[in-house]
């Protein structure tokens, strides 16, 4: 069928912040949609609230609106621009859930806007539980016995029905949310109550668990002519019990015969025809691996995470079919683009392995329960890929920047048996290392079977790699040893650490037994076709596939999995990167290992080498692709930590030289270079034991900031205020510290905190704007609210950044981007330089979006020898905008993951962000707001519970709540604060005291009497008192906006008070 | 123990010998690129003469099992693969597929790069090649594999010798066998045909004295101009109006036998993911193919045969039907094992074509 002509403009709904569960990988599929519906002539005008993304580029759609994805916005874009269809496919369950909302409120009929893709019929058939399970039933398909509850006690009754164990899910929640496995009655009640309160529609499903069967997922398409075809059949190597997002999942399938290929392949296509869906489609199987029995587990009738990845893995692009397949194409008329021969009704043959590894957020949070479930835990992911099961996942661990290069974590050496069975029998997140380990002691793989349930045939596959890592150790420098452990993917550091020697010699000691890694291409057919991809990933085989151009080239650095810290902004920035250097004629090669990602798609550079992001990796690339240099500034940490590998050998580090990334990172020459330049920083020194810590400690006085160097997003920084909590911080993150990497202690200046993302050619500086945070300093920036123009900056201050800005730039030698973060003390006004990152920032997009800049392109231009002057950017700032503000508000995943507390402080912890605009700064922060999910009404309730150095703070702050019909309820010291200062609250009692009828201040959050917390705790006290803790996990489990710093609450107030009316009898004068 | 694949044209390349140790037979090299399957593939009769490269890097993870062969005995002569896994797992595996090319005496060889062959033969086509020690100058054994000659028995060695019936109530299906998959007799008994299996080259007085309902012409291997007994006997059958089926081989036969042409391709189909449009309905369906060579879309000219599917990538013949007589036939594999069931209801299609002609006749 031809494709539509009848319609012309089409809304595309994106996902918004990045949290888990919904994170880069819609910024794949909806730039890649966007994109496809383009080419096919459609107007595209686009709805997300996420600016770190590459889809909110004016690139991407012929409009953009970066607003929160709310029915009220929806329905502001609808009427404004009248588009003829909408497609919510694209954008996630967020995407999904507004385009059902805006069906149900009638705005479609009304706008007479049509759904493309699947239809909302279909969608909510595959969505609710009963209706697919009722269409399961009618074209007989199994589903595992379930039942749907709403209150804890039908939870109960259910679980005594189906019997244990048992699976509870939540509807209509993201990642599975809130649900988990219950093994008896008291857990059942526990998840069961958190799922109820998690779901939008308060109901959730109470199902048999099949925890110990395969789980196979299929992702499939069909068009509207009814041709279905499977893109992709995975397997997770975890079997069904653990969120697929969270589980190590390898492609093709491995442990299946043909016959239960084809059976399963049968009911994918069964179900996708059934549901009618068109375009993409994952279907959740669990298969049990003693008989041809199954079940259903679930469908996702949309693309995901699954989809993004299975593109990935066979180089099929799903999101851009399914976007043609909604206006009417059908899977025989369109092209696989891959191969340009072949048509994408076809299915991809792969002829190689790939493995997706999970990354977590617990090494930031530390305290947090890593079991894993059925709630997906990981913020991000790598993928692998090799010609064997244990080559990828070496290359994925290695891709993983979890300091391992192997299946072997030093840490749990010293766990007995006992402890490393119970982290595998818990499901940890660390499972494949205690495997590992025990492996090492002489368990053998079906004793780790009968504990996981996890196939022999990975549980072999791991165990060949420990054999072959001691195999590696007791023969140092056997040519044939090495080659046989370099074909099982074991790394170069590995083999240098084994024998004792340097990476370096482990490189040349190859080279010259001529042990050289080749390339293959990605072609989705095995072979059969000739492709002319540029898509490879290195592996050890005869013949090399990626053939040199003459061109002149740039290899472009990518950031590696989305961790907390370094999250989808590096990939916005390493697109752009690449995009600036085609247009400059330049051969843009991308060097990355997150499937999720814009850069990851092979249409967006020259060439795409799939490698994990190591010195061995990229050297292996380096080294046949001979380019100009590399740039290593896009990428984040990631890229910038291999900079000093590079230099040393010998790779052109284009832009800002090793010398000024290393002015930026290494305190010494970063002082040095400060004070050359006469710009004031914070005292701080460098320690590397716990002594000497104590005695700078002394010399400069509390409260000091502290952190190890060369860490991400201020992970484990903290602010200490006495010797005990120094020596805490010492013992606990002394893991961190080593000769190259030791600690910094800073005076810590109470003030504001100010940003800038600037572009340097080394003798101009240009400054596309200054970014101001609402929170103080302390709070770690990307936690922080950031708005654009400033609030609250005198011209003087303005200036005194500009300069230093400038002065940086030139100082450091800065060619390409920087960043600098400020501090203006409280009261002083005197501005602080408290760091220099001599690359792209987190708050680029955001920047280069507020401001209009393509910062990026302007820096690779640097980069690439064209001056800012010949650019027409003279030094200077950037005209400040006057007719819009713009508020970058982060996005919390607190929900998902268990014991994690959620003040703020130094350490990161949101892992997205929205953005806001409008005519003034109260509007612009009320969308940033709405973005993250925060619901702004006009009348309600605020719990107020603050330390005791906070309310006379907190006064003013309750004081506003009051006047604008606030109702405030507070635990008793607060309360009787605020009475005794003539506010009427309503008090609530503490967690601790007697239970009695009363509701205490957690009833009062969980019945979401309360739309706001505030909840501060004593400067100097981390310890985290219970109550708080609980106050501030529960509020945020039950979806209610936690505010632990001040800063916050006022900004929220400013926001509420712009919006309401204030009620003042005559003749008093309001304070 | 470490061998060499080496083809006709110099290429070759070195490997670990898996299965028997023995030379191979000279044989021609194709590739598959199924990523399930390995069991039904190196079953299949249809490989007879032919050295089968795995696309799929790694092959052996769930083992031999009972029930999944498409023969008694594989008929393929050596087999190469990637990565040979060594120590299998699923619930049914009995057997590492090692020990199974072992006794089967078919010779293998690992740890190749099975993609550079794969590329290879793309851009020279099939080639002939055989598996021989480490030491052999590759020079000598290319000058051996050019002077061989082409071998037109193919048929002979995988067919019945006898026919033989497999009794049932149903429909009654003479299946003439060129080395046919165990999954046709399956399909047909699972539709409660009565199944008599004869020899492809069985005479036509031979077959009617069956009294068929109707006749499945079987897959197979080799060229199918070396079938000529056949082909004539398949152009008296079609005049009979019993009607007919034909898969793969059976395709290229019925073809032939309407006067139609069948030439070599430059390397076939082989895998479970060819997408074939159905001239009719304008729908794909994603099967499983194994053939070297096709019939010529010009040929069918004024043969009374219509293309009835053709290939999606490269717009091959992939079925014909006759236009007076109740005649069909796929270049696909309707039965699959291994690969997709897209197509299996085609099998049944040409049983109800038998109701339909029966239903003319007594209306």
């Amino acid at each position: 069928m031809p494709k539509r002509k009848d319609i012309h403009k089409i809304l595309v709904i994106g996902s918004g912040p990045i949290v888990i569960g919904q994170a880069a990988e819609f910024d794949y599929s909806g730039t890649q949609a966007c994109r496809a519906l383009r080419e096919e002539g459609y107007e595209v005008v686009l709805l997300n609230s996420n600016p770190a993304t590459i889809m909110t580029d004016t690139l991407i759609a012929d409009k953009v609106y970066i607003e929160p994805i709310t029915l009220e916005a929806a329905k502001r874009i609808i009427y404004k621009e009248r588009p003829d269809a909408i497609l919510g496919t694209l954008g996630g369950q967020t995407g999904l859930n507004l385009t059902i909302e805006l069906a149900k409120a009638g705005i479609l009929e009304q706008f007479h806007v049509e759904v493309l893709g699947t239809s909302l019929e279909a969608i909510n058939r595959a969505s609710d539980r009963e209706l697919f399970k009722k269409l399961m039933d009618d074209i007989r398909e199994p589903m595992a016995q379930s039942l749907e509850v709403e209150t804890v006690k039908e939870a109960l009754d259910a679980g005594r029905k189906i019997g244990y164990p048992v699976v509870v899910r939540p509807f209509y929640t993201l990642g599975g949310t809130g649900g988990g496995y219950a093994d008896d009655e008291q857990a059942l009640a526990d998840i069961a109550e958190s799922g109820l309160s998690v779901s939008p529609i308060h109901k959730c499903l109470i199902e048999k668990s099949l925890k110990g069967y395969k789980e196979i997922e299929y992702e499939v398409m069909r068009d509207d002519k009814d041709n279905a075809i499977v893109v992709c059949a995975m397997e997770n190597v975890d079997p069904v019990g653990i969120h697929t997002g969270d589980s190590i999942v390898v492609a093709p399938l491995q442990t299946l015969t043909d016959k239960e290929n084809q059976m399963l392949r049968d009911v994918s296509l069964k179900i996708i025809r059934a549901l009618k869906i068109t375009g993409g489609c994952n279907v959740q199987i669990a298969l049990d691996p003693d008989s041809f029995k199954y079940f259903i587990i679930e469908v996702n009738p949309r693309v995901s995470r699954s989809s993004a990845l299975a593109s990935k893995a066979t180089g099929y692009p799903i999101a851009e079919i399914s976007a043609k397949l909604s206006v009417g194409l059908t899977l025989d008329e369109i092209l696989n683009p891959i191969t340009k021969t072949s048509y994408a009704c076809f299915e991809p043959s792969i002829d190689y392995f790939v493995t997706k590894y999970p990354r977590f957020p617990f090494d930031k949070f530390e305290t947090a329960d890593g079991e894993l479930t059925t709630q997906m835990k990981a913020t991000g992911e790598v993928m692998a890929i090799g010609r064997n099961f244990q080559e990828s996942l070496n290359k994925a661990i290695r891709s993983l920047e979890v300091k391992r290069d192997s299946l072997f974590d030093p840490a749990l050496a010293s766990f007995s048996d006992e402890e490393l069975k119970k982290r595998v029998t818990d499901c940890d997140y660390e499972r494949p290392f205690a495997i590992a380990e025990l492996f090492r002691r002489g368990t053998t793989p079906k004793e780790i079977h009968d504990l996981s349930k996890i196939d022999l045939f990975f549980l072999d596959g791991m165990k060949s790699i420990v054999d072959m890592e001691r195999e590696v150790q007791e023969k140092p420098f056997d040519v044939e040893t090495l080659k046989k452990a370099k074909k099982l993917g074991v790394s170069d550091s590995f083999i240098a650490r084994s024998w004792k020697t340097t990476t370096i010699s482990i490189e040349d000691f190859r080279h010259k037994n001529n042990i050289i890694p080749v390339f293959k291409m990605v072609d989705t057919c095995a072979g059969e076709f000739e492709s002319a991809t540029p898509y490879f990933y290195g592996t050890w085989g005869e013949e090399n596939e990626s053939i040199r151009s003459d061109r002149k080239k740039v290899v472009v650095l990518g950031s590696g999995p989305i961790r907390i810290g370094q999250g989808v902004e590096f990939d916005f920035a390493t697109v752009h990167c690449i995009w600036a250097l085609r247009k400059l004629g330049y051969e843009a090669i991308v060097i990355n290992n997150n499937p999720e990602t814009v850069s990851t798609d092979f249409s967006v550079s020259d060439k795409l080498y799939f490698e994990p992001l190591t010195i061995e990796d990229v050297m292996a690339v380096i080294d046949l692709e001979k380019p100009m240099g590399v740039i290593v500034q896009f990428g984040g940490q990631t890229a910038i930590n291999l900079a000093k590998a590079l230099d040393e050998r010998h790779v052109p580090i284009l832009g800002t030289s090793l010398e000024g990334i290393d002015a930026g990172e290494d305190r010494d020459i970063f002082e040095k270079v400060m004070a050359e330049l006469k710009i004031p920083t914070p005292i701080g020194r460098t320690a590397f034991d716990v002594e000497e810590a104590r005695k700078i400690a002394k010399e400069l006085g509390y409260p000091l900031i502290i952190r190890p160097s060369y860490v991400l997003g201020g992970r484990a920084m903290q602010v200490v205020d006495n010797d005990n909590e120094l020596e805490i911080y010492m013992k606990t993150a002394v893991k961190e510290i080593t000769h190259d990497s030791p600690i910094l202690l800073d005076k810590y200046i109470r003030g504001r905190e100010v940003e800038v993302d600037a572009i340097s050619d080394a003798t101009d500086v240009y400054l596309p704007g200054i970014m101001s945070q609402i929170e103080k300093a302390g709070v770690h920036s990307g936690d922080s609210t950031s708005v654009y123009p400033p609030l609250g900056l005198s011209e003087e201050v303005k200036k005194t950044i500009l300069d230093y800005t400038i002065k940086i730039g030139r100082g450091f030698h800065i060619k390409g981007l920087f960043n600098i973060q400020f501090d203006i003390e409280e009261g002083t006004d005197k501005v602080y330089v408290i760091e220099v990152n001599p690359r792209s920032s987190r708050t680029v997009p955001y920047l280069s979006k507020a401001t209009g800049t393509s910062m990026c392109e302007i820096a690779t231009a640097c980069i690439m020898g064209t001056s800012l002057e010949e650019q027409g950017y003279p030094t200077g700032m950037k005209e400040e905008r006057k007719d819009r503000y713009f508020v970058k508000s982060p996005a919390f995943s607190f929900s998902k993951i268990r014991g994690v507390d959620t003040t703020l402080g130094p350490e990161m912890k949101s892992t997205g962000e929205s953005m806001g605009s409008d005519i003034s700064f109260e509007k612009a922060m009320a969308k940033a707001l709405l973005g993250t999910g925060v619901h702004l009404p006009l009348s309600s309730n605020v719990l107020i519970t603050v330390s005791d150095d906070t309310k006379q703070e907190t006064l003013a702050i309750a004081k506003k709540f009051f006047d604008i019909g606030y109702g405030i309820y507070a635990t008793s010291g607060t309360a009787s604060f605020l009475r005794e200062n003539g506010l009427i609250v309503r008090d609530c009692r503490k967690v601790s005291e007697t239970k009695d009828s009363r509701m205490d201040v957690l009833d009062l959050i969980r019945t979401k009497k309360v739309t706001y917390v505030i909840n501060t705790q004593p400067f100097s006290d981390k310890s985290s008192s219970l109550d708080g803790y609980l106050i501030r996990r529960v509020a945020w489990e039950n979806g209610i906006f936690c505010m632990t710093c001040l800063d916050t609450a006022r900004a929220l107030l400013s926001v509420l008070e712009n919006e309401s009316y204030s009620f003042e009898p005559l003749g008093e004068e309001r304070k | 123990m470490r061998k060499q694949l080496v083809l006709e044209d110099g290429f070759h390349l070195y490997g670990e010998a898996f299965g028997s140790k023995e030379d191979s037979d000279v044989f021609e090299i194709v590739f598959n690129t199924s990523m399930t399957g390995y069991q039904e593939i190196l079953s299949d009769p249809s490989y007879f003469g032919q050295g089968v490269l795995f696309t799929n890097p790694l092959i052996g993870n769930y083992g031999i099992n009972r029930d999944d062969f498409e023969a008694l005995t594989p008929s393929l002569s050596a087999v190469f693969v990637s990565t040979l896994c060594d120590r299998p797992s699923n619930f049914r595996a009995k057997l590492s597929l090692e020990a199974f090319l072992a006794s089967a005496k078919i010779p293998g060889l690992q740890g190749i790069d099975t993609r550079a062959v794969v590329r290879h033969i793309r851009s020279q086509g099939v080639l002939r090649g055989k598996i021989v020690s480490e030491e052999r100058n590759s020079k000598e054994v290319q000058k051996e594999l050019v002077e061989t000659p082409l071998r037109h028995d193919h048929v002979q060695h995988v067919m019945t010798k006898k026919a033989y019936e497999i009794p049932a109530s149903g429909k009654r299906i003479v299946l003439m066998d060129f080395g046919a998959k165990l999954n046709i007799l399956h399909a047909l008994v699972g539709h409660g045909c009565s199944v008599i299996v004869v020899p492809g080259n069985s005479s036509y007085e031979e077959i009617l004295s069956y009294a068929p309902d109707g006749i499945l012409v079987s897959n197979g291997p080799g060229d199918p101009m070396d079938n000529r007994e056949a082909i004539t006997t398949l152009s008296k059958l079609i005049e009979s109006d019993i009607p007919i089926f034909g898969i793969c081989l059976g395709h290229q036969l019925i073809s032939l036998a309407k006067g139609g042409k069948t030439y070599k391709m430059k390397f076939g189909h082989r895998g479970a993911n060819q997408p074939v449009i159905d001239l009719k309905t304008g729908k794909v369906l994603i099967t499983s193919q194994n053939h070297g060579y096709a019939v010529d879309e010009k040929s069918l000219e004024g043969t009374g045969l219509v293309p009835t599917y053709v290939n999606l990538n490269d717009r091959t013949i992939e079925g014909v039907k006759d236009i007076r007589h109740p005649v069909s036939s796929v270049q696909f594999h309707p039965e699959a094992a291994a690969g997709p069931h897209d197509a299996y209801p085609l099998i049944q299609d040409f049983l109800k074509t038998i109701d339909e002609k029966e239903d003319f006749i007594h209306a």
